[in-house]
């Protein structure tokens, strides 16, 4: 569906399903360079047992016209605004790695106005490799080919996806080769430069859930230590094996983790 | 510098989309030979169902065994997925019919397997689809092609038999300019020759038949996709329905919506597979995976093999002419060496000087060539394509094909070459006395 947020019409996918106010709602955010598809089976699944789901695509990503925002701070204003935009009470927050982080600080800013938060392949603060910033301001391919890699856990590298036929490396690149030029570089400055992690944290007063992959490469499971003591009712799921792109390697595994939280 | 570390071709070809089985270790991909799966409880099937849950069903939609070939073959051709069918037929049909249906119009190259150009000149429009036909190498009778009503672009990346190279940078930029895709027969190069995606092309199939499985014992088809071709966007919108809009055979599913990369796949998975039925069978899936996985050192003696027969053919004095693409004298010889630099592969055509006696005299007389309807085998092939694999052509068609009366196919295995040059002059000149 279409949502005009601060004058702007961005796209959230609803699982094929109307929004209903008397329902929870989850708002899925999703990470550099990537559009609302990485949620797919779990988004899906939640739009079909009870619950409105927003999957958005960031401004300037995917079917979201527009710019790439550039902050986390101006991301998790602007998921506050959507929320608003979209008139849902009982929210809850999903979001993976910087969309991860973008939850967290509108769960920061909103205190009470938010049920649940959800942060996957979350790290605070979130250094990013130097060559790649400097590969994707270039708009160069190979800062594509370094995500793509650091993405997946080596066993997922050759494949192996739950969902039959597709080749996981294959599409993670596809859709990262669609990203308009400049977003990927905004995304990753946006990243690294945000350093409000444990204060957001300190404010977040809903209860959170961290979910770690064991050989996640772009934000090591232990990059995430600090966060879980910042959060004053967080547990933590780790998935052994998962690297990064843990809603394609392990779908199951977080839906369910998902489910016994949301 | 920071450098990218991804797996290459060979090792691709052994691994990809395949683990050691979980359940026995077992290392090799099992053949998983059963025609449905247990569901765990009944929330869990209901979205094994509804694509909010991945994983099998029933094998007529997907099957564990054929499931690790669609990833080895979409990392091979660098797409995003791809689906296994019970034959290359089936994966061109797919494509079509999971894009298109009556009223929407084709342009194909007039180089055709023969099956392909019944389905497409005699079959299809039973059914309201029509095909132009157009050299593949002139550019400009492609772009007169183009109606409104045009869905698709489509040819072979070596043309059967002549080895027209199709122009695929080209065509596939004729094709984007008008906004449709450009499939890709790719039978006759196997990604180890060219990947089509590097060069434009939005959709590649195979006729698993033949190379890739590589011995001559299965019948099976790929289908897969670049996952590049945005079926969405400005100037596309409207043209495939069946992936822009909702879909009340899957709740109204709008399959752009559900995958920005997949879109193509999930609804020919969805539909034409589930509806249509021509899945393949997951023991043909485990012989594919055995031939793909020597592919690269196939292919290498598939080439220096039939480089070797090329040249004693075209010194040969009873042979009129060789087609083979990296000869100077053949047409695309230019285009081959920027598209094929690892070769051109080992099926092609030559003319024989003499009667249609001396050729059926020639063909009889071979021994290690075996005479029958198929490429792509370890052993070498023979075959006279205007009286088998393109008999249902008018003459016209042939000639327009570049197939002549004395046209013979040859498909170069892997036996030693000098075998196979001693049993061509044997028989060369057995016609020679005939």
């Amino acid at each position: 569906m279409r949502v005009d947020v601060d004058g702007r019409e961005v796209y959230a996918y609803t699982g094929g399903q109307p929004l209903d106010r008397a329902r929870a709602t989850i708002v899925f955010v999703h990470g550099a360079a990537n559009d609302h598809s990485v949620w797919a089976l779990q988004s899906r699944y939640f739009a079909h047992h009870g619950h409105n789901v927003l999957a958005v695509d960031l401004p300037g990503h995917g079917r979201s016209a527009g710019e790439a925002l550039g902050s986390v701070e101006a991301l998790a204003d602007w998921v506050a605004a959507l929320v608003g935009a979209a008139n849902l009470d009982r929210v809850s927050l999903v979001g993976h790695s910087m969309g991860a982080l973008a939850c967290l600080e509108c769960a920061g800013r909103r205190a009470r106005g938010v049920e649940r938060l959800a942060l996957l392949g979350p790290a605070v603060p979130m250094a990013v490799n130097d060559a790649l910033i400097a590969a994707a301001q270039r708009n160069d391919h190979v800062a594509l080919e370094l995500i793509n890699g650091w993405s997946h856990s080596a066993r997922h590298q050759l494949g192996g996806n739950r969902q039959p036929g597709l080749w996981m490396p294959g599409q993670a690149m596809r859709l990262l080769e669609r990203t308009r030029a400049g977003v990927l570089h905004a995304d990753l400055v946006a990243c690294q430069r945000y350093a409000g992690g444990l204060a957001a944290a300190a404010k977040v007063q809903c209860p959170a859930l961290l979910l770690l992959g064991t050989r996640d490469q772009m934000a090591p499971a232990r990059d995430a230590a600090p966060l879980a003591q910042a959060l004053h009712d967080a547990r933590t799921v780790s998935l052994p094996g998962i690297g990064h792109a843990m809603m394609t390697e392990a779908p199951d595994a977080v839906l369910d983790a998902l489910r016994g939280f949301l | 510098m920071t450098t990218p570390k991804t797996h290459q071709f060979d090792t691709l070809a052994l691994h990809a989309g395949a683990h050691p089985d979980p359940a026995t270790g077992a290392r090799a991909t099992p053949i998983y030979q059963t025609s449905s799966f247990v569901f765990p409880d009944t929330d869990h099937a209901a979205a094994l169902f509804n694509m909010e849950r991945a994983g099998y069903v029933y094998s007529r939609i997907s099957n564990p065994t054929c499931a690790v070939l669609e990833e080895r073959i979409a990392a091979l051709e660098g797409g995003v997925g791809a689906i296994a069918t019970a034959s290359g037929q089936a994966a061109l049909h797919l494509a079509i019919v999971t894009l298109l249906g009556a009223g929407a119009h084709i342009v194909a190259s007039r180089a055709l397997y023969g099956g392909s150009h019944n389905l497409l000149d005699f079959t299809l429009p039973r059914f309201g689809v029509e095909t132009t036909f157009v050299d593949p190498r002139d550019l400009d009778a492609w772009r007169a092609a183009v109606r409104p009503s045009t869905r698709l672009l489509f040819g072979e990346t070596l043309g059967n038999p002549g080895l027209d190279v199709l122009d695929i940078p080209r065509v596939a930029a004729l094709a984007h300019e008008h906004g449709l895709p450009l499939l890709v027969d790719s039978t006759f190069t196997t990604p180890w020759l060219m990947r089509p995606f590097e060069h434009g092309a939005d959709l590649v199939y195979h006729s698993a038949t033949k190379f890739l499985s590589g011995h001559g014992v299965v019948i099976g088809g790929l289908l897969v996709d670049s996952g590049a071709f945005d079926w969405d966007a400005a100037g596309v919108r409207g043209k495939f329905p069946t992936l822009t809009e909702p879909y009340r055979g899957f709740h109204d599913m709008v399959f752009v919506e559900e995958s920005t990369t997949a879109a193509f796949l999930l609804r020919a998975r969805r539909e034409g597979v589930r509806d249509f039925g021509a899945c393949m069978a997951p023991f043909t899936a485990f012989q594919i995976l055995q031939g793909i996985e020597t592919l690269p050192v196939r292919m290498a003696r598939h080439i220096d093999n039939t480089r070797a027969v090329v040249k004693f053919l075209a010194e040969h004095p009873m042979v009129a002419s060789v087609g083979y693409p990296e000869l100077p004298s053949h047409p695309d010889h230019a285009l081959a060496e920027r598209l094929l630099p690892r070769g051109a592969g080992a099926v092609f055509s030559f003319d024989l000087r003499g009667t249609r006696e001396q050729g059926r005299r020639f063909i009889e007389a071979l021994r290690l060539f075996s005479h029958l309807a198929n490429v792509g085998d370890a052993r070498s092939l023979v075959i006279h394509p205007a009286s088998t694999t393109h008999f249902r052509m008018s003459a016209e068609d042939l000639r327009r094909a570049g197939i002549a009366e004395g046209t013979i196919r040859l498909s170069i295995g892997l036996e030693d070459p000098g075998d196979l040059i001693d049993d061509l002059g044997r028989a060369l000149y057995a016609a020679g006395k005939a």
